[in-house]
């Protein structure tokens, strides 16, 4: 018997052609979903297939790879994805958001603004951002189509009429150049703006559901929303209580089981960058009676 | 001072070391040999094969034991290598009235050209767990008919399809689609969704099977034949000028001769259900028989309301690589998607204390 | 206006070798209210279904009188097209309500939709118009948070109308908008419709088995048989002096019943 070989980069080249070609048809409809035949990949299909693909297909062996989850290089899936292609593809890899030139994420938008020739590799698990409105293929393809997102905004309205605000907190969708309704993936609403207007490409990945999307350098990207109920990004109280950042996303880490808790950054190339370079936070948690005192005021 | 969690590549050595650790158990005991694998669990082999959608049986009794016997998970391993393979070319469609039979029987027909043949089946067998399976007693060899004795053995659905009381099977040339290579477009081809259906999860196809019969999108389906066995696969070489044979594969085939249909020029005429499986698998064969029938519904008018008739539905969620991977990506970090869910979850809370306050202080 | 608002002409839809529809003829001025007749299999609700453009036709031409003064055939608009005009111009009530509503949403939002289709992104005039729409089908306007399926049938197919009638369309199809209604409710619906469309100066094109609600709305009628118009006319004249057979049957049950 013969055991197992693999190709280099793990897909081989047709394949990484034909992925390319969806990659160029995205660039040229910014927010179109464009169907790809996507493969098997050697990872569980919602654990970044697509994005991994999508990677696989553009990187060179000059390049530098970033891989993030929830902002963070050193979560287990990033730490996984990154070995995979220094394993297969042995390019050199960062932590360091300035010196990648592809950056793979799942769930978040680097803090640092990323620069001209940079690419930014999303991954996402259900690009229909009608999906949940609509569940058929058919029925949504003609709907952007047609270009009859009405229902979206149904789902908006309904969010104020039942809470009093846009109720939709990650995965919000987008407008890209007036065109085409998009789902960002599920980063937090808070990324949204970072979006708009980038000087990176930024490539979108679904396997399992074989679609690509992009939005060329400087591509238009409009948060939906109503007239007076503007689009708002998350506002955290307090500062990074490692770095003391501000506007930033944070994470909410709970440090006793008395109600203690206390926020650091998401992005912890960003936390470490800041640290470096002097910035210190409050540093202790802040215990459950100070919290209580704090909502009372 | 509070410090980030680090260290996700140790942590991920360590457990991977820790699987094989538990992969190898006992080191007393001798670790299993791929031949005790493809001999003694042959139907867990044939159907990593069969969902896997690749005829290795070396290679899926190596899944297997690196899966330590997860079934899904053997599959997708299956399916990350077969992906990787280069395409060399197409085989002829297969020919299964040639098949050298196994087993072979029919539900429809007393009695059948070529008869019919139980074959290595667990039907009739008492449930009983057999104390000899704790052990290794000897066990008589399989009796064997004369091979001269082997008949022709004709489809059955050939033999209604003679008397015009089925419907005509379409012959074509145009190719067939792939699933693997192109992004499925709905509505889709029969190709398209046997081929999915053939990769589908043995339980999900299964259960869909089974909620026709019980009056989600009936069929009225009675078992035209099924056959067990090997058949030869053969490639066309151009340089050649005639096919030659690779070899050949066990596959299971079912034919459901389901709800007649028409009445007009042609007259009425029964329909097809078909399941075509590799190794040895009834279950799924003729689950997938039942499902690809339902699936037909539209081509005979008939009204579409259950999941097993529902094209989108059965196609999109009948992958069970997909599905384990969807539903185990929930165990990921989604820290920052739940940091936002509970910030509004706050605000809204927020919100709600200081209007029951202003009621009660208008009260 | 000299025109009609609506032009039918010759249509046919057959399913196969069986016969939908055949040999139909009629025109739709603005404003006025037409209803279709006849027993069911008479071809009425697969007619209401060719003209409204849900149902492919076999042959013939229905051509619309378009805002903009054009006069098409339905079928050499675009899709996109087509779909604007069914969501803004034209409007469909169906017999069920749940047809033709989104069950899960609220009142509001039900009647906002078509307003969020053609672009208002206000939510505030949203609510407001969706508060008058409610007010005109009579629905309490503390009923705009709550759920179609928290309503009685009645009120449902109410809202329904009001879903519809919300960007003033100028043509209707309705499918036995009363079929699934209590007795004592469809009183209510029917005055309330007969309103609105005299209001509004609505085109309306309704299919109904019951001549009673025929002679309620409409000013014309068409009877309809195995496919195939027996007799037109205005309304109270095809009810009062029936020519042809079987309306004067029809006519004749319902007085005995």
């Amino acid at each position: 018997m013969t055991l197992p070989e693999y190709n280099f980069a793990y897909l081989d080249e047709q394949t990484k052609r034909m992925i390319r070609r969806a990659i160029l048809k995205g660039i040229a409809i910014p927010g179109y979903q464009v169907p790809f035949a996507s493969r098997e990949m050697p990872m569980p299909y919602g654990w970044g297939t697509g994005g991994v693909q999508v990677t696989a297909a553009i990187l060179g062996p000059d390049d530098v790879l970033k891989v993030i989850d929830q902002g963070a290089d050193d979560t287990t899936n990033a730490v996984s994805i990154r070995a995979f292609f220094a394993k297969t593809a042995n390019v050199a890899t960062t932590t360091k958001t300035a010196d990648a030139t592809v950056i793979q994420t799942r769930h978040r938008i680097p803090e640092a603004p990323l620069s001209a020739g940079q690419v930014i590799v999303y991954q996402v698990p259900i690009p229909e951002p009608l999906r949940f409105l609509e569940p058929r293929e058919t029925e949504t393809r003609v709907m952007h189509g047609l270009e009859e997102y009405g229902l979206i905004h149904v789902k908006l309205y309904e969010d104020i009429a039942q809470h009093g605000h846009i109720a939709t907190t990650y995965a919000y969708p987008v407008k890209v150049e007036d065109r085409y309704v998009m789902d960002p993936s599920p980063i937090p609403k808070f990324d949204n703006p970072k979006m708009n207007g980038s000087p990176a490409l930024q490539l979108f990945g679904a396997g399992r559901e074989k679609r690509i999307y992009a939005l060329p350098p400087f591509t238009n990207v409009v948060s939906l929303d109503f007239e007076d109920h503007p689009f708002e990004v998350q506002k955290f109280k307090q500062p990074c209580a490692l770095c003391n950042a501000t506007g930033v996303y944070l994470d909410e880490v709970v440090t006793d089981d008395r109600g203690g808790r206390m926020y650091v950054c998401s992005d912890t190339d960003h936390c470490e960058t800041r640290r470096e370079e002097g910035h210190h936070g409050a540093g202790l948690p802040i215990s459950g009676a100070q919290t209580a005192k704090e909502d009372a005021a | 001072m509070y410090v980030a969690v680090k260290g996700g590549e140790a942590a991920i050595a360590n457990a991977h070391r820790l699987l094989a650790d538990r992969r190898r158990g006992d080191r007393d005991v001798p670790a299993l040999t791929l031949a005790q694998i493809t001999g003694q669990l042959a139907l867990a082999v044939d159907r990593v094969m069969a969902e896997g959608s690749l005829y290795d049986p070396d290679l899926a009794a190596m899944a297997v034991r690196q899966s330590r016997g997860d079934m899904i998970e053997a599959i997708f391993l299956l399916r990350a290598y077969r992906t990787t393979l280069a395409r060399f070319g197409n085989s002829r469609p297969i020919d299964t009235a040639k098949m050298r039979i196994e087993r072979r029987v029919s539900a429809t027909y007393k009695d059948i050209p070529g008869g019919q043949l139980l074959g290595p089946t667990f039907d009739y067998t008492h449930r009983l767990i057999d104390p000899a399976m704790a052990g290794d007693e000897p066990v008589d060899e399989p009796l064997r008919r004369a091979r001269e004795d082997e008949r022709r053995a004709p489809r059955v659905t050939d033999i209604l399809n003679d008397e015009g009381l089925i419907e005509r099977d379409v012959l074509s040339d145009e190719e067939p689609g792939d699933l693997t290579r192109d992004p499925t477009a709905f509505p889709a081809d029969r190709d398209v969704r046997l081929q999915a259906l053939a990769r589908g999860d043995e339980g999900f196809l299964l259960s869909l099977g089974y909620s026709t019969q019980r009056g989600y999108g009936r069929t009225h389906p009675f078992v035209g034949e099924i056959r067990i066995g090997l058949v030869d696969v053969e490639i066309d070489v151009p340089e050649l000028g005639f096919a030659v044979s690779l070899g050949s594969v066990r596959v299971t085939e079912c034919q459901m001769v389901s709800q007649f249909t028409g009445g007009g020029e042609e007259g009425a005429k029964f329909t097809r259900g078909y399941g075509l499986v590799f190794g040895q698998s009834e279950r799924k064969a003729m689950a997938m028989s039942l499902v690809d029938r339902a699936l037909r519904a539209h081509e005979f008018d008939e009204q579409r309301l259950a999941p097993a008739q529902d094209e989108e539905f059965v196609l999109a969620h009948c992958d069970n690589v997909q599905a384990t991977g969807f539903v185990e990506h929930l165990k990921l970090p989604h820290y920052v998607d739940f940091q936002a869910e509970l910030d509004l979850l706050r605000t809204l809370n927020t919100a709600k204390a200081k209007n029951d306050e202003m009621r009660e202080a208008a009260e | 206006m000299s025109s009609p608002i609506l032009s039918v002409s010759n249509l046919e839809r057959r399913y196969g070798d069986f016969i939908g529809c055949t040999d139909i003829s009629f025109d739709v001025w603005p404003g006025e209210v037409v209803a279709i007749v006849g027993e069911s299999g008479s071809g009425k609700t697969t007619l209401l279904n060719c003209i409204s453009g849900r149902l492919e036709r076999s042959s013939g031409s229905i051509r619309y009188n378009m805002r903009d003064g054009r006069f098409p055939d339905l079928a050499d608009l675009s899709e996109a097209e087509r779909r604007f005009l069914m969501r803004t111009d034209w409007g469909f009530v169906h017999q069920n309500p749940a047809d033709g509503l989104r069950m899960r949403v609220s009142a509001g939002a039900n009647v906002g939709e078509r307003l969020m289709a053609i672009g208002d992104r206000h939510y505030g005039e949203i609510r407001d118009t969706a508060t008058e729409w409610l007010g005109r089908v009579e629905i309490a306007g503390d009923r705009i948070d709550d759920k179609p399926v928290a309503f009685s049938g009645g009120m449902r197919q109410r809202l329904q109308i009001a879903r519809n009638l919300v960007t003033r369309p100028r043509l209707i199809f309705m499918d036995e908008p009363t079929g699934g209604l209590d007795v004592s409710v469809q009183a209510r619906v029917l005055d309330l419709l007969r309103g609105l469309v005299s209001d509004l100066g609505l085109a309306v094109v309704i299919v109904t088995h019951d001549l009673a609600v025929a002679r309620l709305l409409s000013q014309r009628m068409i009877v309809m048989k195995s496919g195939r118009i027996v007799e037109t006319g205005l309304t109270d004249r095809v009810l009062d002096d029936p020519h042809h057979p079987y309306t004067q049957l029809l006519v004749a049950s319902i007085l005995e019943s």
